[in-house]
């Protein structure tokens, strides 16, 4: 590295450190009983060190005077990375799933409770990822889907008395009628448009829940759904509950996975990426528009019906549109369009938080960090879609 | 040759309008079997708003589109490649982040029969070795000229029987231009009839069997492609003379 490139970075890292006392001040300096400094300079101390540091260890870095340290580290990644494309697909997939048969045995109550969440985003991760990632419709509404799955389930079994293993599928429908209904008027729209009039759904939906007192009891929500059972045996525990989610959880993958790969899949795509020349091509985008929705309102009806099951009350406050930005983030994180990479988006933006929990305060601070690094160092997401040559014709 | 047979696409007073603002004012044109027509015209005389018409990508607000002999106004626009009608739309419009081989295949959506799709692969990349050679990169990583290439590889993956071409020579260099007529009348030869809008009078007429000279959406004039070629008010507004 020349003096100039080094003095660059100095400078860069010096006016960033400016710009954050900037920013840190009025955050941690003013209080009710007047200004304050002391405090304010001691983080702003802490994290100018660690810059500091960070920087020499950079430029020793750059140096070369590491790289005894660092070949070995490059060398085993790479033959990691041999490794793994040498291992077969399924053998890769059945210790995934072997962890996720395994896991609750082998953990607690609380690691259970995450675990669930974890699966619950992953089929509303899955199915948002048909929408957006594929057919490139971005939708701030989704999970009104997943409300409406879950006051399927609660008010069939509550009224009706219907197991959770029929509600599953009724819920799936009705979630699916949901999308085609927000879908059908919002076909012609693009980008922007089509944002704020999903967004509205979403919140057409909410208020629905919160205000239909005598369908909904409004915000006072449904109390007492009955968990699932099989052949009457009632699954009253928390790990009995993972295993549902997780077979749910499978299936959507395994969907999702088949659904990618079609030509549906590859029509999606084709909308997603110019939708007159797809339409050129013979697509009909307008079915398969439909279609996109619907699939991925499905998935959502799946989650919410157990979402209801295993909380055993569903409230209007569970559908905000906060929970639709989560799901999108998870997507957009992951990386769109890919199976794998929206799983590590939901375990970052589900297990995250809880990990953080010994910050405390700075607990949604450190996790919107992370967040923005994230997209800063890998913006096509954890896992990027590579599906390079991988549905072509020709196996070579 | 533009006589005794019935056109195989024939436009009747075709009207299109973008809102209020009518871009094609009546235009009628024929089409026959096998032949190269072209469309030639200064920018906004409704050149491209032409070919959007047939596809039905803009909806005709008066006249009559017969293909075949059958009237599609109302025919979906995703319903026409599988008839044999298939557009390479301006600005080439391939698909950015599918493959090579995904765009082609895409060409062929509405097709059934897997076996014959790989030989019809294969005959696109003899016609454009360039393409074989890319088949696993993404559409938009290639070069403009092998995004026009990929564009028309696309669309005779639906084995067209009229092919509509919209400015393929646009952004090219003289070179790769020259390259891709001499392709156009290559698949011409292979009896797919051809419709070329262009901006390049000069080449387009040269190729074709006959033309339109577009302006303002109206056609003012219309004869074959020699005769417009050496026309010498032709030559001074289009040809640069």
């Amino acid at each position: 590295m020349t003096t100039q490139e080094s003095k660059k970075l100095w400078m860069a890292c010096g006016v960033g450190l400016i710009w954050f006392l900037i920013l840190l001040w009025p955050l941690l300096g003013i209080q009710p009983e007047g200004l304050e400094f002391g405090k304010t300079f001691k983080v702003f101390g802490y994290i100018a060190v660690a810059a500091v540091f960070i920087m020499f260890f950079y430029q020793i870095k750059e140096a070369g005077h590491l790289d005894a340290v660092g070949d070995p580290i490059v060398s085993a990644k790479g033959r990691f990375q041999e490794l793994y494309e040498k291992t077969p697909r399924w053998i890769l997939l059945s210790i995934v799933l072997g962890f996720a048969i395994v896991f609750p045995l082998v953990t607690g109550r609380y690691a259970h409770d995450v675990s669930i969440s974890v699966l619950i985003y992953i089929c509303l991760g899955l199915g948002l990822n048909i929408v957006v990632g594929l057919a490139g419709l971005l939708d701030l509404g989704y999970i009104a889907f997943y409300g409406v799955g879950a006051y399927t389930y609660a008010l069939m079994s509550l009224h009706f008395g219907m197991s959770f293993w029929l509600c599953l599928p009724i819920a799936g429908v009705t979630a699916a009628v949901a999308g085609s209904i927000v879908g059908y008027p919002t076909l012609r729209m693009r980008g922007d448009y089509l944002a704020i009039v999903t967004l509205g759904f979403g919140e057409i939906v909410r208020l629905i829940f919160n205000n239909w007192m005598g369908l909904t009891n409004g915000p006072n929500g449904i109390l007492s759904i009955p968990r699932p059972d099989i052949f009457g045996f009632e699954l009253n525990k928390l790990w009995m509950l993972y295993y549902v989610i997780l077979v749910i959880a499978v299936i959507t993958i395994i969907a999702v996975y088949r659904l990618n790969f079609s030509r549906i899949g590859r029509a999606w795509e084709a909308i997603r990426e110019d939708e007159t020349a797809a339409e050129l091509m013979g697509v009909n985008t307008f079915l398969l528009k439909l279609l996109a929705y619907a699939m991925g309102a499905t998935f959502a009806g799946f989650a919410g019906a157990f979402f209801a099951a295993r909380m055993r009350f569903v409230g209007p406050e569970s559908f905000t549109f906060l929970e639709s930005a989560m799901v999108l983030a998870m997507v957009v994180l992951g990386g769109m369009g890919s199976i794998p990479g929206v799983i590590l988006g939901v375990l970052a933006l589900v297990a995250l938080p809880e990990l953080f929990r010994e910050f405390e305060l700075y607990r949604m601070l450190v996790f919107g960090g992370t967040m923005t690094l994230m997209m800063l160092i890998r913006p096509a997401g954890i896992w990027p879609a590579s599906r390079v040559g991988r549905r072509s014709e020709e196996a070579d | 040759m533009a006589d005794k047979k019935t056109p195989i696409l024939e436009l009747k007073n075709v009207v299109s309008a973008y809102g209020r603002i009518k871009a094609l004012k009546g235009i009628s044109l024929k089409v026959f079997e096998g032949e190269i027509v072209t469309i030639i015209g200064a920018n906004g005389a409704g050149k491209s708003t032409t070919l959007m018409t047939i596809c039905n990508i803009i909806n005709a607000v008066e006249g009559d589109i017969f293909y075949k002999g059958k009237r599609i106004n109302n025919v979906g626009p995703q319903m026409l490649p599988s008839m044999g009608l298939c557009q390479v739309p301006e600005g080439r419009r391939i698909f950015p982040r599918l493959t090579v081989l995904e765009n082609l295949d895409m060409g062929a959506f509405f097709r059934s029969d897997t076996a014959n799709m790989k030989d019809d692969i294969e005959r696109v990349f003899e016609l454009f070795p360039k393409l074989r050679e890319r088949r696993k990169q993404l559409g938009g990583t290639l070069s403009g000229g092998e995004q026009q290439m990929l564009a028309m590889g696309r669309a005779l993956m639906s084995r067209p029987k009229v092919l509509l071409l919209d400015e393929p020579s646009m952004g090219l260099a003289p070179l790769l231009v020259q390259q891709i007529f001499d392709i156009i009348k290559m698949i011409n030869s292979q009896g797919v009839t051809v419709v070329l809008v262009e901006q390049n009078a000069n080449l387009a007429l040269q190729a074709a069997q006959r033309g339109y000279v577009l302006e303002t959406g109206n056609v003012v004039m219309e004869d074959e492609a020699h005769k417009l070629l050496t026309n010498p008010d032709i030559r001074k507004a289009y040809l640069g003379e």
